[in-house]
């Protein structure tokens, strides 16, 4: 059960740097930038939604204070009813970089959720069915840097879907991956999403990755960004942008939305 | 044909690490032999190869050598464990808690650079004589160097993994156990080893001083029997024990969970 809603949300933050982020940049240390301005978002259960925007918009502090992670804002985060003010073991968030923990073992990785489950049998079971379901079984004694990039992106999907989480957040999940990992993980995600329905919110840079799974897309503006435009995709699956016009045309909108006019 | 002679090079490449560091030091020996025979100073003050083996044989078989050793390791053992105990809990409090690093860190970033021999005064006043100035200049050599290292290494955990720790309801001492401890070990067993040989230093210079045993104490006493061959093996258990120790840190420093 997961009802999310977004409220007057703006983020700012206090500028530590001392140089400059481009020629252009005007910003001074100790000065406020605003990266999140007003932001109103609803999100329904079991949808799953990709936002996007030009990088450094904010896309991922905006995921960030909806996961609770970030407290520090003004306006408000309510799934269910209730305001968000910490993280929760009923949503759960994989990291942009990897946030599996490099000391342990992607079965320890994937228990950390179910640590404290009673039932070490039940347990031990839950935690291999996670495993098998990414396909990795055999590698669940091996540490994260003995896998590959795909396969620790898979661990930490694993390590977040063991819990049976309400709300999954992804922060441009794909990243660093190769092309042909991209679209396998990828593929995965859409049918996990099929398979336990449960609400998905994730960040990315990569439109077609948006085309290609999303329920709804949300674009964010450049910083202070605000939310510029939201459609809902309602093209079955699998979907395939060169045979589908519709599809097509609106990723050519998209990409102009973003300021890239040209679109081989 | 071709399988013998991949062999071949195997052992010559073994040969090789194996034969290089003998004959360096054997050349070093043959050397040091030239130089006190032909230098023209005399066995008693510049004792060749020879005398020095004579003398570690008679140290040995009296028991005195054993009997220092031992005591500089006990001080280095104890006063380097001390500054473990407290140092590095101390180190794991200043990273996570910014307001008292702000406060704490410039103590230990002045103290730090005064070497533990000008605190040997205050050490012999405050201690007496005997073990236990000794144990406290071991445990100065080493407290704020790893107080330090430890508070650099908190700081610097990724805060993902805190995030991590957030987003599964880690409690505190899951966060201590899970994550904190973990991530600094590689850092801090670095700390550790140049820490164990800065107390290794140490400890012979503080025997000089206020103590009537340990290796430093029979170097000094040997100069004053004029024995230079006793000075000589005195220094040379120094650099073996040294580098042991550096040996036996090494052996712990290969952390498991990073590809390097
Ligand atoms: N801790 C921080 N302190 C100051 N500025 C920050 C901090 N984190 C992010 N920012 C700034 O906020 C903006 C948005 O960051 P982020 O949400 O990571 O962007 P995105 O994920 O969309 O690329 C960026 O311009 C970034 O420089
Ligand atoms: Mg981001």
């Amino acid at each position: 059960m997961s009802f999310i809603q977004i409220k007057n949300i703006t983020k700012n933050y206090t500028n530590r740097r001392r140089t400059k982020r481009s020629p252009g940049d005007a910003s001074k240390a100790g000065e406020l930038i605003t990266v999140l301005d007003n932001i109103n978002l609803e999100f329904e259960e079991g949808e799953m939604v990709c936002i996007l925007g030009p990088s450094g918009c904010g896309k991922s502090t905006l995921l960030r204070i909806i996961a609770g992670f970030d407290t520090d804002f003004d306006g408000e985060v309510i799934i269910d009813g209730d305001k968000v003010g910490s993280a929760s073991s009923e949503h759960i968030f994989v990291f942009q970089q990897n946030g599996l923990l490099p000391w342990m073992s992607v079965w320890d990785n994937v228990e950390l959720g179910l640590r404290n489950m009673k039932d070490s049998e039940m347990k031990n079971e839950q935690i291999q069915e996670y495993i098998d379901l990414v396909e990795l079984n055999g590698f669940e004694h091996n540490l994260p840097y003995q896998l590959s990039g795909g396969m620790q992106r898979r661990a930490e999907l694993a390590r977040a879907l063991a819990v049976t989480p309400d709300i999954l957040y992804l922060d441009e999940p794909f990243t660093g991956l190769d092309y042909f990992t991209h679209l396998k993980v990828r593929e995965e995600v859409v049918n996990i999403h099929e398979y336990i329905g449960k609400t998905m919110i994730m960040v990315t840079h990569f439109i077609e990755d948006a085309l290609v799974m999303a329920d709804r897309i949300i674009i964010l503006s450049d910083r202070p960004s605000c939310v510029k435009m939201t459609r809902k995709l309602d093209f079955s699956r699998p979907r395939n942008m060169n045979k589908n016009k519709d599809l097509g045309d609106l990723r050519d909108e998209i990409f102009l939305m973003l300021g890239v006019s040209y679109v081989a | 044909m071709y399988k013998a002679s991949l062999l071949n090079e195997k052992f010559a490449i073994l040969n090789k690490s194996l034969w290089l560091p003998i004959i360096s030091v054997v050349l070093v020996i043959a050397l040091w032999g030239a130089i006190s025979q032909l230098g023209g100073l005399g066995k008693h003050v510049f004792p060749g190869p020879a005398t020095v083996l004579l003398a570690f044989n008679e140290l040995f078989n009296n028991g005195e050598l054993i009997k220092h050793s031992v005591a500089s390791l006990y001080r280095v053992t104890v006063g380097f464990y001390l500054a473990i105990f407290l140092g590095i809990p101390l180190g794991i409090v200043l990273g996570l808690n910014r307001t008292l690093s702000d406060m704490v860190d410039p103590v230990v970033q002045f103290l730090r650079p005064i070497s533990p021999l000008a605190w040997i005064p205050l050490a012999m006043l405050w201690f007496g004589i005997g073990d236990k100035p000794a144990i406290f200049l071991i445990f100065l050599s080493s407290f704020f160097s790893l107080t330090m290292a430890t508070t650099v290494a908190v700081k610097s955990i990724n805060p993902i993994y805190f995030q991590v720790a957030a987003n599964f309801n880690f409690n505190r001492a899951e966060l201590l156990t899970k994550i904190i401890i973990p991530a600094i070990t590689p850092d801090v067993i670095t700390a550790l080893r140049l820490t164990v040989a800065v107390a290794w230093l140490v400890v012979v210079a503080a025997e000089m001083i206020a103590v009537q045993s340990g290796l430093g104490y029979l170097i000094l006493d040997s100069r004053n029997a004029l024995r230079m061959d006793y000075v000589m093996v005195g220094m040379i258990v120094i650099g073996w024990i040294g580098l042991s120790l550096d040996l036996i840190m090494q052996k712990f420093s290969r952390v498991k969970w990073t590809a390097h």
